[in-house]
């Protein structure tokens, strides 16, 4: 989806907040959340949508206004309450309701972990040297194609061997099962920036089998 | 029984809604994250979403679906365990040992392996190598994605809007920012880790470091410097970098 989280080529950001002496966690609150989005695992995890694609859909005003911690908790609560795990009075006050019933059994692992390589034969449809061009598509579900490389001309510079593809349609399910190559795409600057661009310099971008067509 | 409310509604009046417990008498502070300066002072009140994450914390305990424990296991381990030293032993190694240095450009994750690091966000590792032609600057444009294993968590600028919006269409003037001004006959190439694969960047090895262990210039090796923002330097009294 043309979301705001897809970011590559924006103006309008503002400077680089850089901190020298940055702790991890920057309020023992973040630590906290960090631990509690890897310690939840699939509880009240919807059965096919990928944790991108939840993040992709928070309304771009919020996305843009939460840090990343916040974006990770505003989800985990969301699913929490679809799933009726939780309720709204019970977030509030940190406690059970009076007479709710603890949630059992706990949900079964995640399915998809583990490396998302696919360990299987599939052929390339593009080889290491082949000029190839970006798809001009813009679909609503998750996908991995940039906004700022659709419809440019790039060449495949490396194949990485076949992986999950992970675009989704509307609703999370993915796109396909069949797993597919996955290329480092070499895009010169000029290419995607114009003129002004040195021709020297370029961005390497990681794209699918379905991200691209012929040159 | 409360009926349940839907989506976004939910989500905007947990996180900056009014509350009816203690937190209802914490004034709003704006954005979470602000100027270092402006964080400073409100680290003396509890944030309303720290107030907020603490009743989901305990809540979650209560009612057995999580383990606090656990809970601390992890921060602990992000803390003091999986850092960017990790990478800085990685690239250390790559300086004084060439075969090791093949091995790691050849195929990024068995060779990191040999140093013991490894694990979600690291499992299809890639390294790229800083020379004095070719400067590499690894950006997650979509999301923050981030080699774990070797740098740890990302910093903020990492994971903020200026530096995914900007390092792709104006890679040099990010660098800049970041006191680096590459020569015109350098290429720089920018990785947008859009897929599985993690990037870290094997910076240059700086002149004047030949007779330093393998310890001494694994402490000269930064976080930046294995993005792509920043130079390794010598240590002041070794000559300029």
């Amino acid at each position: 989806m043309n979301s705001v989280h897809d970011m590559g080529g924006m103006h309008g950001m503002g400077p680089i907040e850089y901190d020298r002496n940055e702790p991890v966690f920057h309020e023992p609150w973040e630590g906290r959340a960090w631990a509690l989005v890897r310690t939840m695992g699939r509880w009240g995890r919807p059965r096919t949508r990928n944790f991108r694609y939840e993040l992709e859909l928070i309304p771009a005003a919020d996305y843009l206004r939460m840090s990343y911690y916040e974006r990770f908790i505003s989800l985990m609560v969301d699913r929490l309450l679809r799933a009726n795990l939780v309720t709204c009075t019970e977030l509030q006050s940190g406690r059970p309701d009076a007479g709710s019933i603890n949630p059992t059994p706990a949900p079964p692992p995640d399915p998809r972990g583990g490396p998302p390589r696919e360990e299987v034969s599939v052929k390339p449809r593009f080889k290491v040297g082949q000029d190839v061009r970006a798809r001009n598509i813009h679909p609503l579900g998750h996908t991995r194609l940039p906004r700022y490389v659709r419809g440019r001309r790039g060449t495949i510079m490396r194949d990485h061997g076949p992986f999950a593809f992970q675009d989704t349609d509307v609703n999370g399910d993915p796109l396909t099962r069949t797993p597919q190559h996955v290329y480092t795409v070499r895009f010169n600057a000029r290419e995607l920036w114009g003129e002004p661009t040195r021709s020297r310099d370029s961005v390497c971008v990681d794209l699918w089998d379905d991200h691209l067509e012929r040159a | 029984m409360p009926k349940t409310p839907e989506g976004p509604v939910d989500r905007r009046g947990f996180l900056k809604g009014a509350a009816v417990s203690a937190a209802s008498l914490v004034p709003q502070v704006g954005p979470v994250r602000q100027a270092p300066a402006q964080d400073h002072e409100h680290q003396a009140v509890p944030s309303d979403i720290a107030l907020r994450v603490k009743a989901l914390e305990s809540l979650l305990v209560e009612k057995g679906m999580v383990d606090r424990a656990a809970l601390d296991a992890v921060v602990d381990t992000y803390e003091t365990k999986i850092g960017p030293r990790n990478g800085a032993r990685v690239v250390a190694r790559a300086w004084v040992d060439p075969a090791f240095k093949k091995r790691l450009l050849a195929s990024g994750t068995p060779a990191i392996a040999e140093l013991g690091y490894g694990g979600a966000q690291g499992e299809l590792m890639v390294v790229l190598e800083n020379t004095p032609k070719v400067h590499n600057l690894v950006v997650c444009t979509l999301c923050s994605c981030y080699p774990w294993p070797v740098l740890g968590l990302p910093p903020i600028w990492y994971k903020s809007a200026p530096y995914r919006s900007r390092a792709v269409i104006d890679p040099r003037g990010v660098l800049r920012e970041f006191g680096l001004d590459l020569p015109e006959d350098v290429e720089v190439r920018v990785w947008d880790s859009t897929a599985d694969l993690r990037y870290l960047v094997l910076p240059e090895r700086p002149a004047g470091t030949e007779n330093m262990s393998e310890d001494a210039l694994a402490a000269l090796v930064t976080r930046d410097s294995m993005v792509g923002v920043a130079k390794v330097m010598a240590p002041a009294a070794g000559g300029r970098a």
